[in-house]
């Protein structure tokens, strides 16, 4: 269907003030759903608390409002402006809400505005937990045992159910605000009252606890036409207990064989197709690491934190694309703008590996209590992407600007074995160098993988890296003997033809073994393609920094750029959006 | 140990040996699925190629004794940026590297994969070689000396040898061996199943519908087939050229108007040559899980899981065939529908392995078009 003549002008609610649980991704969101709106030729009108954002910027809609968001206020401009729609989904849970209250308060329906893209029944069918459990069982998709709690005094049935851990989530709050996990029936009555407390809707759900599952969220995207797609998987590398805002997150999931890949996806389209989403949707599902079992613990009808990722992941502009569904077009009508020759209609595929790293605030907020379970606690997060994990890690750890630039930090170097083992076993802001330390003394990846629970798969990746700088501390004498001698020196013995060097290379390693020199060689190029910085393997081989650069480049180990084009190259796509990496061909 | 993969346009890449050391020669090409090596290694529709995946990252979740799509690895040659050395999955019994050692395929990793792939899109798919014991100018020369792709019959390679039937309701083949087969049930309706190179998953698929599959070689005759009174014929995909397949298509021609049929990637394509068509290679083919296609009736669309280098000349369709899918990326023909005969024919793969599994009411479409 092409677009909708009817929608002339549209609201677009912003996301307010960035908080803990709410940083400046919707306003990334909201930037490029005004962008997208304003090229179908509709008035835009905006509305936001926020000034400090880029979608309240003059030339993004025709006319913004910076006012609280409230009905009252939200209100006044819907009269003034008459508007005939309203576009809340991007605009997080603050837009959903402000959305929510102004439909039942009958504001839209006496000004004749119509809630495009999801419908309000789709929004409380998802967020409101017993609706949604309801259409889960309807659906045949798996949901934990749990209980909706709106009274202290209802949680003797979950005590009764003797399950633990279990787990409180509170109704319609921000990223998970007020929850918890309990152990017993003492901090299960302690974190319900605190849930409760916080909670807009004064109602918490505790459920079973799924420790050591794997936690992987889906990003999808439905049209009014009932065509649904899958933009991005992702899959935390911290399992369930740790908010998805302070997760580890790699996408596409790693560990998932294609059966699980697929049996996921297949329930994550039912699912939007259940609630009748027509733009960009998240689900967030449990799997089992031991079988097939999994269950859908969430679903964001609204484009999220996580969908920001995602976009970002793929080059698949979600909020872009949901604002233009909400104009009535679909999948196959609205083009792909990195590839400008196919369409949105399709699924990214990646042929890179990202990264999300959390950023927590614990360097400003020193006393603060640095475990982190349910409740998110980062401020920001920062991606990075290359073509293998442990160079996207390795760059997404710097990207932090925490002043660690690699594997090691120093309070968990001074931590003793017994306090390192309780690093890794409680989850907090430093458990990656408190396993990058395990490794370091000698510990097991199964020793690691009892303690955190932790795929395998990202433990052997960090204990590979462990071993790598092993390497670089025992050949740091080479390297920087190789400085000491001089540039010119190195460049004359290595032979300009690269083929010519790998030759004598082998010829050398047949007869008495690599020389010192030319081991020292390879393992800054394997060093580098895994994302050590310069300044680790100078620290490693105790020369400045620049100096081992000057080598480096001397040695013609540079990086190439990559393009992000949602397709793995099999199109050709003009889009300014690249990654650096140590691979053969530059794109750039 | 050392690697290097060479194309016949005198393009090479250096890498490491993956699997068996050797010598390995094939039409390369590229997949874009993130998922689904094992599916990909052993669907015969891949036999005399050489696979490049273009996802960096292989072999993450090891190899499993159910995700088999045939009983043999069907690539000449593998291709990736890196593979696990330690996989990691409750279903894991091998790592890739020991897999295909064991298997005896020759393959390479640390190659620059989305270069190569770059390469194959402008240039189209090539011949190619990969070698852990030839200098480059002797790979060439092979390259030089050896058959193209297409120049083979591989569908009688790939094809079943003897006759052999697949009970309703069973999962895997060696099921129907064991004493206790408890989901083995009676079956509703009878299919006969012409195999140019059949993926486990098709046959599973009509199985679990309680269709009872007899799978015939690619070379039976129609008398054959017909013999038991079969309730629908399923014409199986395939590797190769479909031009050289003329014994097929004529096997196909004899068919039609008997029983309902339902064909699959190159049966799709043997039915469209039986209706007046041809075919012509695709520049680098539709290789992955993310294919969208139009479904021309409903104006619904799909993600489909593809793998085919050959495409359909709508334009010389005759007979009451008529182009019912298209491919929303390049327009080619995705699948075919008569206009009143029970006879309907996909590009793509209803049976998913790898990939999504969106378009599996095809078989469900085919049993309804079975008499009852």
């Amino acid at each position: 269907m092409p677009r909708d003549p009817n929608i002339k002008r549209v609201m677009v609610i912003g996301s307010g003030p960035i908080i803990i649980g709410q940083a400046a991704e919707f306003d990334y969101a909201g930037a490029q759903a005004c962008r997208a709106l304003r090229e179908e030729g509709v008035y835009v009108i905006l509305i936001n608390s926020n000034p400090a954002t880029i979608m309240t910027d003059t030339e993004m809609a025709d006319r913004v409002y910076i006012e609280p968001l409230n009905v009252e206020f939200a209100e006044r401009v819907i009269a003034k402006e008459r508007p005939d729609g309203l576009l809340a989904t991007l605009g997080g849970q603050t837009g959903l809400n402000l959305a929510t209250l102004l439909a039942e308060a009958g504001i839209l329906e006496k000004y004749n505005v119509r809630l495009l893209g999801t419908p309000l029944a789709s929004i409380r069918q998802a967020e409101d937990r017993e609706e949604f459990r309801t259409l889960m069982r309807e659906l045949g998709e798996p949901v934990p045992e749990s209980w909706i709690v709106t009274d202290e005094s209802d949680i003797q049935p979950a005590i009764d159910s003797n399950i633990w851990p279990l787990i409180v989530r509170p109704a319609y709050t921000l990223g998970g605000t007020g929850g918890g996990i309990a152990l017993n029936e003492k901090q299960l009555r302690e974190i319900t009252k605190r849930g409760l407390a916080l909670s807009m809707r004064h109602q918490v759900m505790i459920e079973r606890y799924l420790m050591g599952w794997k936690e992987v969220e889906y990003e999808v995207m439905r049209d009014a036409n009932d065509t649904a797609i899958t933009v991005c998987n992702m899959e935390n590398f911290d399992p369930m207990g740790v908010h998805t805002g302070d997760s580890i997150v790699v996408a596409p999931s790693q560990t998932l064989s294609d059966k699980e890949y697929q049996m996921l996806r297949t329930a994550s389209l039912k699912i939007i197709r259940a609630l009748g989403i027509e733009g960009g949707c998240n689900v967030q599902l449990a799997l089992s690491p031991f079988s097939f079992d999994y269950y859908v613990i969430e679903v964001n009808p609204r484009v999220s934190r996580s969908s920001a990722l995602a976009s970002k992941a793929t080059g698949y502009p979600i909020a872009r694309v949901s604002a233009k569904i909400a104009t009535g077009l679909h999948l196959d009508e609205i083009e792909n703008a990195v590839t400008k020759k196919t369409l949105s209609c399709f699924e990214p595929a990646l042929d890179y590996c990202v990264v999300k790293f959390p950023r927590w605030p614990f360097d400003k907020f020193r006393s603060a209590d640095r475990t982190i379970s349910t409740q998110m606690k980062a401020t920001g997060e920062v991606m990075a992407i290359d073509r293998s994990f442990e160079s996207a890690f390795m760059k997404a750890i710097r990207s932090c600007e925490i002043g660690i630039y690699g594997l090691s930090n120093k309070s968990t170097q001074q931590l003793s074995d017994i306090q390192l083992e309780e690093a890794i076993r409680v989850p907090n802001d430093e458990r990656v160098w408190a396993i990058t330390e395990a490794f370091r003394r000698g510990m097991m990846i199964e020793e690691v993988y009892a303690l955190s629970y932790i795929d395998r798969w990202f433990l052997r990746k960090l204990q590979g890296l462990v071993g790598l700088e092993t390497r670089l501390k025992l050949n740091g004498t080479a390297i920087s003997r190789m400085i000491e001698s001089g540039d010119q020196h190195i460049i004359l013995e290595i032979p300009s033809n690269r083929e010519d060097f790998e030759k004598t290379d082998n010829a050398e390693k047949s007869q008495n073994g690599l020389s010192q020199h030319h081991l020292a060689i390879r393992l800054i190029r394997e060093a580098k393609r895994v994302g050590f910085a310069d300044r680790t393997v100078a620290e490693f081989a105790g020369v400045p920094e620049m100096k081992f650069r000057t080598l480096r480049k001397s040695l013609g180990i540079v990086p190439t750029y990559k393009m992000v084009d949602t397709c793995a190259a099999e199109f050709e796509a003009a889009t300014p959006y690249f990654y650096s990496c140590y691979d053969s061909e530059n794109e750039f | 140990m050392k690697a290097i993969l060479a194309l016949e346009d005198g393009t090479y890449f250096e890498g490491e040996s993956l699997g068996a050391p050797g010598r390995s020669y094939g039409e390369v090409v590229f997949n874009t699925g993130m998922t689904g090596y094992q599916e990909i290694l052993t669907d015969p529709s891949y036999a005399g190629q050489m696979v490049a995946l273009t996802y960096p990252l292989i072999g993450n979740y090891g190899i499993n004794l159910d995700d088999f799509e045939s009983r043999r690895v069907q690539v000449e040659g593998f291709i990736v940026r890196e593979a696990a050395d330690i996989p990691s999955n409750w279903r894991s019994k091998q790592s890739l590297d020991g897999f295909l050692k064991e298997r005896g395929i020759v393959g390479i990793k640390g190659v620059d994969t989305r270069a190569l792939t770059r390469s194959l899109r402008v240039r189209g798919v090539m011949m190619g070689a990969i070698s852990t014991d030839e200098s480059k100018e002797d790979i060439l020369l092979r390259i030089k000396n050896s058959p193209k792709y297409g120049s083979v019959d591989l569908s009688k390679q790939v094809t079943t040898e003897a006759t052999y039937c697949w009970p309703a309701g069973v999962e895997s083949i060696s099921d129907a061996d064991i004493d206790n087969k408890p989901s083995e049930v009676e079956p509703k309706y009878r299919i006969s199943l012409l195999d140019c190179g059949v993926k486990y998953n098709i046959i599973r698929s009509l199985s679990r519908l309680g269709c009872e599959v007899t799978v015939f070689p690619c070379d039976a005759t129609p008398k054959e087939m017909l013999k038991e009174n079969p309730d629908g014929i399923m014409l199986s995909p395939g590797p190769g050229d479909p031009a050289s397949l003329t014994y097929v298509v004529d096997t196909v021609r004899e068919l039609i108007g008997r029983k309902p049929i339902m064909g699959v990637c190159l049966g799709n394509q043997l039915l469209g040559c039986a209706f007046g068509s041809s075919t012509f290679k695709l520049k680098f083919g539709h290789r992955g899980s993310n294919h969208p296609v139009k479904d021309l009736r409903s104006g619904k669309v799909y993600i489909t899981s593809q793998n085919h280098g050959y495409s359909l000349d709508p334009d010389t369709l005759k007979d009451g065939m008529e182009v019912a899918y298209t491919n929303l990326n390049d327009g080619t023909v995705e699948g075919l529908r008569h206009r009143e005969l029970p006879i309907f024919s996909i590009q793509y793969h209803p049976e998913a392995s790898p990939g999504p599994s969106d378009s599996a009411y095809f078989f469900k479409e085919f049993i309804n078009t079975l008499p009852k």
